[in-house]
């Protein structure tokens, strides 16, 4: 903290200069941002002047009214001329700072152009972008340890993360913002942007970057235990180093998906095969794979999960003939995901049958069609 | 109602003054629940402060030394509704308990009874919070504001904080229908409404206001607590709910709030301010119509508290207009009180010193105020610790600082003891220079970017937070002048005259030192100038 300190006795003999950064808003860096930043110091303007003016007048007659000073008080108490001006003027000054105001919330509002839109949800406690247009999406959590020792992993203290939201300059960036469980808020200073993320509503902003450069922010509404540790970055890159970065990034993305000729374990394809049932399946035929009774049939020791394997995959791809509640998930899964739901229908709630289904089953099961 | 009559008479005569526990157990005169509320709040305001001082503890230095985050957040939530709704809010009430009756003339509260039992609810209520931290989970930790679907996570302490809400909710609508009944009906022969001190009017408008908000607050946290336990969706979308409804009922209540907190604050100042430049208050008619329309308009501005959910533009626009249009009664106000000031012989003691003192920061509170309602301007530092400093200037330079005026101002009326006037100005002087010690650099912390409500924050903020913590301590501490000085004052001050300040010329300095415990017995003839000042009184009996 020597440094700081150092800061501030620097900053003390030279005002203005160090502490700067620290006494107003963020140097803005859209147009928004400027947008704030002049009518703030517009505001700041006439409202120093206001208080110098009423404290003058109050303390004149502190100074001068006294009764030490031999004064005795005049009697007065109303004056309609008087009260009419200062009614009317104020009224005027307000109507001077509505109009610069409303243009600035006019142009806040308009998300309409985008160049590029990207999702943004809030989790407790970290976010997620998806780039909607080009199919890239992360999270983006805080890298500083948690260990009390203000050490960091390379940026600034609690300002910095694993994976920033990477934007192009120049470029109108639209976010659709939402979250998974309670109000977040996504605040970049700099940028000129807060609004609320707010579980099971979409709401909008935008923001259009002038310069490259990393600008830093945080969740600005409590939400929860770790509000104080889920900040915001955007690395803002010139255009063509932002198409690199997403060409990088999608073939990145492309290495971790996985290969169709793999060979699972058993245990590797119940365990994938869980988290598949439990975002697909359950609903129906619910978690304990009993089915409702007279509306959705059972899994759990049912003839096509323990002895017909060949129709189990067919029912699965292309879904039931009979009943048109069954989807044909072969549109909507990968192979590798429904090789994992089968091998794990066939071996959860007793089915034990110990088959594995691979993806090279599901792929050969497809013949072609999709 | 006759209260000139003879039977009624008679059988107050025969109250006696009850002795030991039972006289405050089962008070019903107005001037103990007055001292009970007064005393209650104070015992608040200490609660409420030591756990100001577990936040600014923490926030001295970057990193997390004492508390972890979530007592953190429990802290900064019980910091606020100590204060808000066990400090603040039963203070003024206390004072109006004790002050309106002999202001106005009248021989007690409207309902004695009830009087009592709104003063017994509250300590019921503070066991309730305070208890809270002691549960699984901890006490409620979503903010004072206990923003729907964060405070329907968490343990118990919330449902405990939910009820203590309800408890303090009726407590303050019993208190509130006390003082409209008791100024609308008890004034003496002669005491017009255009001519009751502005304190008076304070009391009365506040008191509408709580009717008005009190039950709303009360139902937004019970939906708060049938979605926690009862399977209700209110808030939770996935149920057909709107998060952000919580926030739109929760501020109908909460703009209100803020004025419930300031306009008695309004109302001792137009009091004291006249008796120390001994002169009349300007502007008596104007100030009454001043503060009419900033209550109705308190109505009408909720969603300033919202501009980042994101509504509409027209919205914005909307709640922008009608919240700067606030700006216009309260600028007439405080030009008033200048103008009160301005020609006077003004002399300043301590209630004087403090009212002064309320009138200069609630200006600088109230001019953030204006540029908080910039819709876009208040984007950028919605949720900052500028908003933090914005609301601290004007309740604690803007409330605090006006009940602390009251009590110095009717302390000798109160006790019939002089407070020690070298203690009461050294308590100003310490409070006004650590007040902005503690406050005036949060400003800057929230327009360099540092959220509210965070128990550790990036490096560049180090320096304001720890100048901050270090007059939040010193202001702290200072409050024991205060105690020391009620408490020394009460046992060993100088006898205090009828009239211990030459400017005073309302009713309750028209009787004798202390006030007899049963005044106004027999209600007086009066004859009566503007904001209560007393031209003439004829009868009035006291025991």
């Amino acid at each position: 903290m020597l440094p700081l300190r150092l800061a501030l006795i620097v900053s003390a003999l030279s005002p203005g200069v160090v502490l700067a950064a620290e006494l107003n808003l963020q140097p803005p860096v859209t147009s928004v941002a400027r947008s704030i930043y002049d009518l703030h110091t517009l505001l700041l303007y006439i409202t120093v002047a206001i208080v110098v003016i009423v404290f003058s007048v109050m303390f004149y007659a502190i100074i001068r009214h006294r009764k030490s000073a031999g004064r005795s008080a005049k009697q007065f108490h109303e004056n309609t001329t008087v009260e009419i001006i200062w009614t009317a003027i104020p009224l005027l000054i307000l109507v001077g700072m509505a109009w610069p105001a409303t243009q600035a919330i006019l142009a806040q509002k308009s998300t309409r152009g985008e160049d590029m839109t990207v999702k943004v949800t809030g989790y407790q406690w970290k976010w997620q972008y998806d780039y909607l247009d080009d199919g890239v999406a992360f999270m983006s959590h805080l890298t500083t340890p948690r260990d009390g020792t203000l050490k960091t992993a390379g940026g600034p203290y609690l300002l910095e993360v694993d994976e920033p939201l990477v934007v192009p300059t120049g470029k109108k960036v639209r976010l659709l913002l939402t979250a998974n469980d309670v109000i977040h808020s996504w605040w970049v200073p700099a940028l000129g942007v807060k609004q609320d993320a707010i579980p099971g509503y979409v709401r909008d902003t935008w923001f259009k970057v002038d310069k490259p450069g990393v600008y830093r922010g945080q969740c600005a509404e409590l939400c929860g235990k770790d509000h104080g540790f889920m900040p915001i970055v955007v690395d803002a890159r010139s255009p063509e180093d932002y198409q690199q970065w997403l060409a990088a990034k999608k073939v990145a993305a492309a290495a971790k998906a996985e290969d169709p000729n793999k060979v699972w374990t058993l245990p590797e394809l119940m365990a994938r095969g869980e988290k598949v049932y439990l975002q697909n399946c359950v609903a129906c035929h619910m978690a304990n794979g009993a089915g409702v009774p007279g509306t959705f049939p059972a899994l759990a020791g049912s003839k096509i999960a323990t002895t017909d394997k060949p129709g189990h995959i067919d029912m699965v791809l292309n879904g039931s003939k009979k009943n048109a509640a069954m989807a044909a998930w072969g549109k909507q899964l990968s192979d590798t995901e429904i090789a994992a739901v089968i091998s794990y229908e066939r071996n959860a709630w007793g089915n034990n049958t110990g088959d594995a289904v691979q993806p090279k089953d599901i792929k050969a099961a497809r013949g072609g069609k999709v | 109602m006759n209260i000139a009559d003879g039977t009624q008479v008679a059988s107050h005569i025969q109250h006696d003054k009850p002795r030991g526990l039972a006289r405050w157990l089962f008070a019903t005169n107005h001037k103990d629940i007055g001292t009970l509320y007064l005393w209650f709040s104070f015992a608040m305001f200490i609660s409420g402060g030591v756990m100001a001082l577990g936040i600014r503890a923490e926030l001295f230095s970057p990193g997390l030394q004492f508390w972890q985050p979530e007592l953190f957040n429990q802290l900064t939530t019980l910091h606020g509704l100590v204060m808000v709704f066990g400090a603040i809010m039963p203070a003024f009430t206390g004072l109006a308990n004790w002050m309106l009756p002999l202001m106005i003339g009248a021989p007690d509260m409207a309902f004695a009874r009830m009087n009592n039992w709104s003063f017994w609810l509250l300590p019921p209520a503070a066991l309730l919070l305070m208890i809270s931290f002691w549960v699984p989970g901890g006490a409620a930790a979503a903010g004072w504001t206990l923003y729907a679907p964060l405070s329907t996570q968490g343990g118990m302490g919330t449902d405990l904080t939910i009820f203590a809400i309800h408890i303090l909710g009726v407590s303050s609508i019993m208190g509130a229908i006390n003082i409209v009944v008791t100024v609308l009906n008890l004034r003496a022969p002669g005491m017009t409404l255009m001519k009751m001190p502005m304190f008076a009017w304070a009391s009365l408008i506040t008191a509408y206001l709580i009717i008005a908000v009190m039950p709303v607050l009360a139902g937004v946290v019970t939906m708060v607590l049938t979605d926690r336990h009862f399977g209700t969706h209110f808030f939770n979308a996935a149920g057909g709910g709107d998060p952000v409804m919580y926030q739109h009922i929760f501020w109908f209540f909460g703009h209100p709030e803020v004025y419930i907190m300031a306009l008695p604050a309004f109302g001792i100042v137009s009091q004291v301010i006249p008796t120390f430049a001994r002169k009349p208050l300007f502007g008596y008619t104007s100030m009454v119509y001043a503060t009419s329309s900033i209550a109705i308009l308190s109505f009408m501005v909720w969603a300033h508290h919202m501009f980042t959910t994101g509504m509409p533009a027209t919205a914005q626009l909307f709640f922008m207009y009608a919240t700067m249009l606030i700006a216009v009664p309260t600028g007439v106000k405080v030009f008033n009180w200048v103008a009160t000031m301005w020609e006077g012989a003004m002399t300043f003691e301590t209630p004087m010193l403090f009212a002064i003192g309320f009138v200069m920061l609630f200006t600088i509170g109230g001019l953030s105020g204006v540029i908080l309602s910039v819709a876009a301007v208040d984007i950028q530092l919605q949720d900052t610790y500028y908003v933090v400093a914005h609301f601290h200037y004007v309740l604690v330079a803007g409330a605090l600082f006006s009940l602390f005026s009251a009590v110095y101002y009717w302390f000798p009326k109160m006790t019939g003891k002089m407070y020690s006037e070298k203690l009461g100005q050294l308590h100003f002087w310490w409070s006004l220079v650590w007040f902005n010690i503690t406050f005036f650099p949060m400003h800057f912390l929230g327009l360099a970017g540092m959220p509210r409500r965070i128990p550790d924050y990036a490096l560049q903020f180090t320096d304001f937070n720890a100048i901050a913590s270090v007059g939040a301590f010193m202001f702290g501490f200072g409050q024991l002048i205060f105690f020391y000085n009620m408490v020394r004052s009460i046992r060993h001050g100088q006898p205090a005259p009828q009239k211990p300040w030459e400017g005073a010329n309302t009713l309750e300095w028209a009787i004798a030192t202390p006030a007899p415990y049963h005044s106004f017995v027999v209600a007086p003839q009066l004859e009566v100038g503007d904001n209560g000042v007393i031209l003439e009184m004829k009868g009035g009996e006291h025991h």
